[in-house]
């Protein structure tokens, strides 16, 4: 797969939709390509998380560690992106994703992140818009929820 | 040290001097002939005198016994000599004469060449003498000189004494013999004349060394402040970063400007003094004949002396003037490096130096036991501060001892005490019976320990570093042939003549049995145990994988780690992981390895086959054309240029991206931006040639797994396989040692160990690769038994200058283990783990605790609460001794300890 592909691909991903095809040229070749194998971890939950994930083939699980064990709560496929709250504001992992076969991704480390971030304010306006839409719907769910 | 130069030089050469001097004697008659001979050769060889005609003859070689006439009352002939017309006369006068230029030539030659060795010899003698006392300095006067200043004496000042000494004694013997002669000659013509001329030589002799009085007082000062200049030369560097850091240039540049200037000032006024003597000295050479011509020529005419003997008189005044002034120009050479000397033994003479058998090899050495014991120890440093102050304690020898206190309790001056390395003001360091001031370096080098806050490695590598404190005096002569044993006796002998160091240096030193091993084979292992206790095991391990080796000289490590290249794909295949490298293939394009790695399948063993290089060898340049990669390299070339520009484009200059990323400099891009216009207007193949080149010149960093602009296709894979085939050809043909191929069945001597134990490249994008295949290499490693090889590797490392390639964490480590490595009966450690973390600094006292179990440690230690591990603490303040017992009794009782550790 070729940087033009990745850059295609992170077309398809709403945080990068609007974004000049240049900038994200720039993002895919400063970043690398990471193939993962059936079982190996992305990120382990509680570890400091120093880089952000996206997708580009392949499904992994998002496992969530309880009493009795490793719990499933979600699925990645392509064009989702893991672990960007990490990156953002310093806490740690707070879930363990696992490649469910093989899964190809795009690693983007936090420096690499915040120097995009710093140098083109498109990307930090859409980042906003993209977080405020969740809290958004999150806010929507508690609404649901209490009543 | 002897003060006189003089009688320095006559005690150590007089027999050279006599020898040259006599050679010198010798040779004088044969000069004297060769001065007469042209003469002769003028007036009877050329213009016949003596013979009646060309056809005459003459006698010659007539040859009678000598003192004849006395013994036998006649002259006895012992050989009638030959007879020779005119032409064979000038012949055989003409060959007696270039016989004698022969001879005269090679006495020349031997008196030369046996003044210079003279010279180099007392030179070399004096450097030594330096240089030993140096090494006899104690510490404290050391730490008020400055190296460069000290580096200046022993080398540059005491230089121009090599000239001077080969001449000390034979110039003015030969100088003087000849000015006397003449001057004998002159008085025997005529009293009045040779008594003037008498006296002018004398005012001469007494005026002129007076008037360079000034001169050598000038020479002094030159003398002390270009060694000034050297010093401060060596503070600019020292200091480097701090002028950096403070913008300090342009005060250094003042600084020196200063000096400089104090230098010129100096020798402009030398100069002048100088060339004002030289003028006088002249003027009363020429005094003389304005006399004689005035005088003689009107005691002449009055009738009062003949002309003849005028005459005599001025030719014999001609010999006097140049001896003379030779000698005084010799006088003041010698009043100069006198002076020379002086100012430079003068810094060698401290009040208080180590007597040589405090440094005799071959002291007795006999462990150390009985009781650790400080008797009212005190230590006054050069300000008056009392740094250790009536401590007195005694304990046994094998104990952990910690001294604790703050920055100025004096635990640090405590520590030096009990090495032994500063003599105590007042007081005494016992163990046993034994006063430590007593004992020769022999034993307190050998069966102490001590590692300083500030270790000092030397500039050589990690084993030998390691090994220092093994390495006190030569034990077994160096294994070596009949020739460098032939060669090393040489050296000796004159090593000896000069009275220096009689060591081999090639000998083996080391003090296998002090380390506690049998020989060189268990050193190994010996050296790495120590190693991992100061936790530098792993350090070395890697210093190892990068390193090399020379199949040649270890075929069989070589062989191992061939094995351990196959071992290590088939361990991988075994894990299913063998996608993690890319093997080198000759068939094969390597995606993950560089276009210029792919082209020349081998390691670079010179400068114009490095990576960057390649565009401009003429071999690879001929290569790529006849595979018809020229075009595709352009448009390879061309693709980059046009992606760096598109996505560099608004990065500002200096961005870290452009540094970590691009291939095109942040300065160069406007210009690529329009090269890649015109390329993509005319076609790359028409640019001017230095454009062609820079476009060109991209793709041979590009690496198609890493960068992945996708330029690597079925037909340039191909084309540079045929490249790749034809490079080798070329290179095998023409500069077959530029390049060591990659080969699977042979060791590559130019690569890393590791890069030959992978024998490819590492996959680009693969999670956990590196770990996994690091975890790899080690486990083949160690299958092979090969992890030793490789830690021996490592320890070739050159650590630099002071160390410096290495972090200050590692230069610490390394002089513990250095101590460690020798076994002493007492390690003294001053805080020299006061550069690392916490918590390496915990695991290294316990490791070294370990260690030493049972045998002693006083360690003077930066964090009181790492007092916990040791069986006994001092603790100190202001330089005195305020509580001593275990660390749980103090720390309920010891209001010093107690505030330290709530300090922590």
């Amino acid at each position: 797969m070729s940087l033009d592909q990745e850059v295609a691909t992170l077309k398809r991903i709403p945080l990068f939709a609007n974004i000049d095809t240049s900038r994200l040229k720039l993002m895919a070749f400063a970043s690398q390509r990471m193939i993962f194998k059936d079982g190996q971890a992305l990120c382990q939950q509680g570890d400091p998380g120093d880089a952000a994930y996206i997708v580009i083939e392949g499904r992994a699980d998002v496992l969530i560690d309880t009493a009795d064990g490793p719990l499933k709560v979600a699925t990645l496929s392509s064009n989702d992106i893991v672990g960007e709250i990490a990156i953002l504001i310093d806490v740690p992992r707070t879930a363990t994703v696992k490649a469910a076969g093989e899964v190809v991704t795009l690693k983007i480390t936090k420096d690499l992140f915040f120097r995009m971030v710093s140098d083109f304010p498109e990307i930090a306006i859409e980042v906003m818009r993209v977080l405020a839409h969740r809290l958004e719907k999150t806010n929507e769910q508690l609404r649901a929820a209490r009543s | 040290m002897e003060p006189n130069l003089f009688k320095y030089i006559w005690r150590h050469s007089k027999r050279d001097q006599a020898a040259i001097l006599l050679l010198v004697l010798v040779s004088l008659p044969f000069y004297f002939a060769s001065l007469n001979l042209p003469k002769q050769i003028v007036n009877v060889g050329i213009q016949g005198k003596g013979f009646a005609g060309p056809a005459d003859t003459q006698v010659m070689g007539k040859l009678f016994l000598p003192l004849g006439d006395v013994l036998f009352g006649h002259p006895v002939l012992l050989f009638g000599g030959l007879r020779f017309d005119q032409v064979e006369t000038l012949l055989i006068l003409s060959f007696a004469f270039l016989g004698l230029v022969c001879v005269n030539g090679a006495f020349k030659f031997v008196i030369n060449t046996a003044k210079g060795r003279l010279g180099e010899r007392m030179l070399r003698r004096l450097r030594f003498e330096l240089s030993d006392r140096l090494l006899r300095f104690r510490l404290g006067q050391l730490r008020r000189m400055k190296g460069p200043e000290v580096a200046t004496m022993i080398k540059d000042e005491v230089e121009p004494l090599g000239g001077f000494i080969g001449d000390a004694f034979v110039t003015p013997a030969f100088l003087g013999g000849q000015a006397i002669t003449a001057m004998v000659f002159i008085m025997s013509q005529s009293l009045w004349l040779g008594l003037i001329a008498g006296g002018i030589v004398l005012l001469q002799a007494l005026l002129i060394p007076r008037l360079r009085i000034p001169i050598l007082r000038l020479g002094k000062q030159r003398q002390l402040t270009a060694r000034q200049l050297a010093g401060r030369v060596g503070e600019v560097m020292d200091g480097a970063v701090e002028i950096h850091a403070n913008d300090g240039s342009n005060w250094e540049r003042a600084e020196l400007t200063s000096r400089l200037g104090q230098i010129f000032h100096i020798r402009f006024e030398i100069y002048q003094r100088k060339f004002f003597v030289k003028f006088l000295n002249n003027f009363l050479s020429q005094l003389t004949p304005f006399i004689f011509y005035a005088g003689g020529g009107l005691l002449a005419i009055y009738g009062q002396l003949d002309i003849g003997s005028l005459v005599a008189v001025i030719a014999a005044y001609k010999d006097l003037p140049g001896p003379i002034r030779d000698l005084i120009n010799w006088e003041q050479q010698r009043q100069d490096v006198q002076i020379k000397y002086d100012q430079v033994i003068e810094q060698f003479q401290p009040t208080d130096i180590l007597e040589p058998a405090k440094q005799d090899p071959d002291a007795e050495v006999r462990p150390l036991d009985g009781m650790l014991s400080a008797s009212s120890l005190t230590l006054i440093d050069d300000n008056n501060q009392r740094q250790v102050d009536g401590v007195s304690f005694e304990l046994p020898l094998d104990r952990h001892i910690a001294l604790v206190g703050d920055a100025i309790s004096g635990k640090d001056h405590l520590a030096m005490l009990l090495a032994g390395l500063a003599p105590p003001s007042g007081g005494k360091v016992r163990i046993g019976e034994q006063d430590l001031q007593d004992l020769p370096e022999a034993v307190l080098g050998r069966r102490i320990g001590y590692v300083d806050p500030a270790a000092y490695l030397f500039s050589t590598s990690l084993r030998d570093n390691l090994l220092y404190g093994l390495r006190h005096r030569p034990l077994r002569e160096a294994e070596q042939d009949g020739k460098a044993i032939e060669a090393w006796k040489a050296a000796l002998a004159e090593s000896l003549r000069a009275g220096n160091s009689p060591f081999h240096l090639e000998a083996d030193w080391t003090d296998y049995e002090a380390a506690g091993c049998t020989g060189p084979d268990d050193l190994l292992a010996r050296v790495l145990e120590v190693l991992d206790v100061v936790d530098l095991g792993e350090d070395v391990y890697r210093f190892g994988l990068n390193g090399s080796i020379d199949p040649a000289a270890q075929p069989d490590v070589a062989g191992r780690l061939l094995e351990a290249r196959n071992a290590l794909t088939r361990r991988l295949a075994e894990q299913s992981r063998e996608d993690l490298v890319v093997r080198f293939d000759a068939e094969q394009y390597n995606a993950n390895a560089s276009l210029a790695e792919n082209l020349l399948f081998g390691t670079p063993k010179r400068a114009d086959y490095e990576a960057e290089a390649l565009i401009d060898n003429a071999l690879v340049g001929g290569a790529l054309q006849q595979a018809g990669l020229q075009e595709l390299l352009g448009e390879k070339g061309l693709a980059i240029a046009r992606t760096m520009v598109e996505i560099f484009a608004d990065l500002p200059p200096g961005h870290p991206f452009f540094e970590q990323f691009s291939f095109i400099d942040a300065d160069d891009l406007p210009e690529f931006r329009q090269l890649v216009t015109r390329a993509e207007q005319r076609g790359v193949e028409q640019l001017p040639a230095e454009d062609r080149r820079r476009i060109k010149a991209l793709p041979f960093r590009y690496i198609e797994a890493r960068h992945r602009l996708g330029l690597v296709d079925d037909v340039f894979e191909t084309r540079v396989l045929e490249a790749r085939r034809l490079i080798a050809e070329a290179v095998r043909r023409r500069d077959p040692t530029a390049v060591e191929f990659y080969d699977a069945e042979a060791y590559n001597s130019a690569a890393s160990i590791l890069d030959n134990v992978l024998f490819g490249r590492l996959v680009y994008g693969q999670a956990g690769a590196e770990e996994a295949v690091g975890a790899a290499v080690r486990e083949t490693l160690d299958e092979l038994d090969l992890k030793p090889s490789v830690c021996a590797i490592g320890l070739d490392f050159e650590v630099g200058v002071g160390g410096k390639r290495l972090s200050a964490t590692q230069r610490q480590k390394t002089a513990l283990a250095r101590a460690l490595l020798k076994r002493p009966d007492l390690l003294v450690v001053n805080q020299a783990t006061a550069v690392m973390d916490g918590a390496t600094r915990a695991r290294l006292v316990e490791n070294v605790l370990r260690a030493r179990e049972g045998r002693g440690v006083a360690w003077a230690i930066e964090r009181a609460a790492l007092a916990e591990r040791f069986e006994q603490v001092l603790v100190l303040r202001n330089g005195r001794l305020i509580d001593n017992g275990a660390f749980d009794d103090l720390s309920g009782r010891s209001e010093d300890l107690k505030m330290l550790l709530a300090a922590d």
